[in-house]
């Protein structure tokens, strides 16, 4: 795809022709801005792909890149629920029929949203690689949910900060709650009562928030398409 | 952590950087002083809010107006929760206090991390009011009056305030765009209350409280009632950025599920509005 350089000149700049400067400046500026948690991501974020390593899908640049990197994940978890909903694991309930078909609904209207609100900018639609999920299986089945809807929360708190636009900003929140509420039930459903335990809250009762490069290190499992995020904001 | 590092660091790129926040002398002098004052977890917020003053960001008022309006609700949740699994009698043993309890000390966490937090950028936390859990203002005869006796309106206030604690979070995010770690531990606390919110939803629909409950909100009903109206008004809303949610690009989405799938902010002044009966 057409990235966004061209419409955001100052930004495209620095990445496009002074790489080595804008990671120093990444190292500097955010990193010691955001303290202890920000250095040490930082020592990991800036992996880039090799010099001319072909991505099929670049995330572009800007609240638009952000937007486009949010489109991805929910892409993903819309085609792992539609897929939930048209294999029932066996043994389903009503109960877990109706929650996950609302879930299905949830993540489809997401995706469906920002395709739309990113009209010619969108990337295209992703290849997802479900080989190692057995949806015939309750446990592979909602193992998996937990895991996307933990990440998603993660992915959606880490991305605020490199949101531009309050207005993106309070669209952000608005559907990070709700990945929330369905990772809240998720782990219910697995185990009552590990809807928000020390696995994702730390001791200063915070959820977790990670970086896109940290989040797709993860979601690449499940994603056949090659995903450039290096031109997002950091 | 080595302060002097990191600040040595941004000289590299940035030679002015002392220029921007003041004199190497007085940025060191600062550093120390706040590292022998605060809490290591809130070393980045003192650090945000030097930074604020340099690059552009949040102005500290904002953030600190922001912060202490948290710190109100997480104190008003916090006491809650902790007289609630205090009162012998009002949550079942097993599952339901042990969940409580998780919620419970993740509210003290908040308070105790958004107090340091504020001190941390230069502010003071505001004092813990006085609460009500009734809603009568200091009467103890509000609307909730059975609130510490009788379990099921103990679990409808719990799942009342976690729904608006979301909505406010989210009302004031705009407030703290570009905050970097300011904005990311809003974000990170807003989404344990959306944790929360999920399941005591859940548990009211096990507890026969209400059989229809989900775990997200649906329309604008509240599952409980006229009383808490307030916070719930608003969350019916379909259309997301003038883009009409309801069967978006064919696909059949549904108005419920097209409200589910958005939660709605409340304004500071709704929020108050909701939590001041609780409030002596």
């Amino acid at each position: 795809m057409v990235t966004k350089h061209e419409t955001e000149p100052a930004e495209g700049k620095i990445i496009l022709s002074q790489k080595q400067a804008s990671r120093r400046n990444f190292l500097g500026y955010a990193g010691a801005a955001l303290g202890l948690g920000g250095i040490m991501v930082a020592g990991t974020s800036c992996k880039k792909g090799s010099p001319g390593t072909y991505f099929e899908v670049d995330l572009g640049s800007g609240d638009a890149g952000i937007l486009n990197y949010a489109y991805a994940l929910e892409q993903l978890e819309a085609a792992f629920y539609t897929q939930v909903i048209a294999t029932q694991y066996s043994g389903i309930t009503a109960n877990e029929t109706a929650l996950l078909t609302d879930i299905r609904d949830h993540e489809i209207a997401h995706r469906e949203f920002f395709k739309s609100a990113l009209g010619a900018g969108a990337i295209k639609g992703l290849e997802v690689n479900f080989s190692s999920i057995n949806f015939g299986n309750r446990d592979s089945v909602l193992g998996t949910a937990k895991a996307f809807e933990d990440l998603g929360v993660s992915a959606y708190n880490g991305a605020g900060r490199l949101i531009a636009s309050p207005d993106y900003l309070l669209l952000a929140g608005k559907i990070v709650s709700v990945e929330a509420r369905h990772a809240a039930l998720i782990r219910d459903l697995i185990s009552n009562g590990s809807f928000a335990d020390s696995t994702v809250i730390d001791g200063n009762g915070l959820d977790t928030s990670r970086t896109p490069s940290e989040v797709l290190a993860i979601a690449r499992t499940y994603i056949k398409t090659t995903i450039d995020e290096s031109h997002l904001p950091s | 952590m080595n302060l002097q590092n990191i600040i040595g660091e941004i000289e590299k790129t940035d030679p002015e950087v002392y220029d921007k926040l003041d004199t190497r002398r007085n940025v060191m002098k600062q550093f120390r002083t706040m590292g022998s004052r605060i809490a290591i977890a809130a070393v980045p917020f003192a650090l945000g809010s030097m930074f604020s003053k340099a690059y552009g960001q949040p102005a500290g008022s904002v953030v600190l107006d922001v912060f202490n309006y948290a710190l109100t609700l997480e104190y008003l949740e916090a006491e809650f929760y902790t007289k609630a699994v205090a009162t012998a009698g009002l949550i079942p043993a097993g599952a339901a206090t042990g969940a409580i309890s998780t919620i419970r000390d993740h509210e003290n966490s908040h308070v105790a991390f958004l107090r340091a937090a504020i001190s941390g950028a230069g502010g003071t936390p505001v004092t813990k009011p006085t609460f009500d859990f009734t809603a009568g203002k200091g009467l103890g005869n509000g609307l909730f009056k059975d609130v510490f006796t009788n379990y099921v309106t103990f679990l409808a206030v719990a799942q009342t305030f976690e729904d608006t604690g979301v909505r406010a979070y989210k009302g004031r995010a705009g407030e703290l765009v570009k905050g970097g770690a300011l904005l990311t531990a809003a974000l990170n606390i807003h989404s344990v209350e959306a944790r929360h919110a999920a399941h005591i939803r859940q548990m009211r629909k096990s507890a026969g409280h209400n059989t229809t409950i989900k775990p997200w909100i649906t329309g604008k009903d509240s599952g409980i009632g006229a009383v808490v109206q307030a916070s719930y008004d608003g969350e019916d809303l379909t259309t997301q950025a003038t883009i009409n949610i309801i069967n978006i690009n064919g696909t059949g989405i549904s108005a419920n599920a097209a409200s589910e799938a958005f939660d709605e902010p409340l304004t500071k002044a709704q929020v108050l509005a909701i939590v001041g009966p609780f409030i002596v």
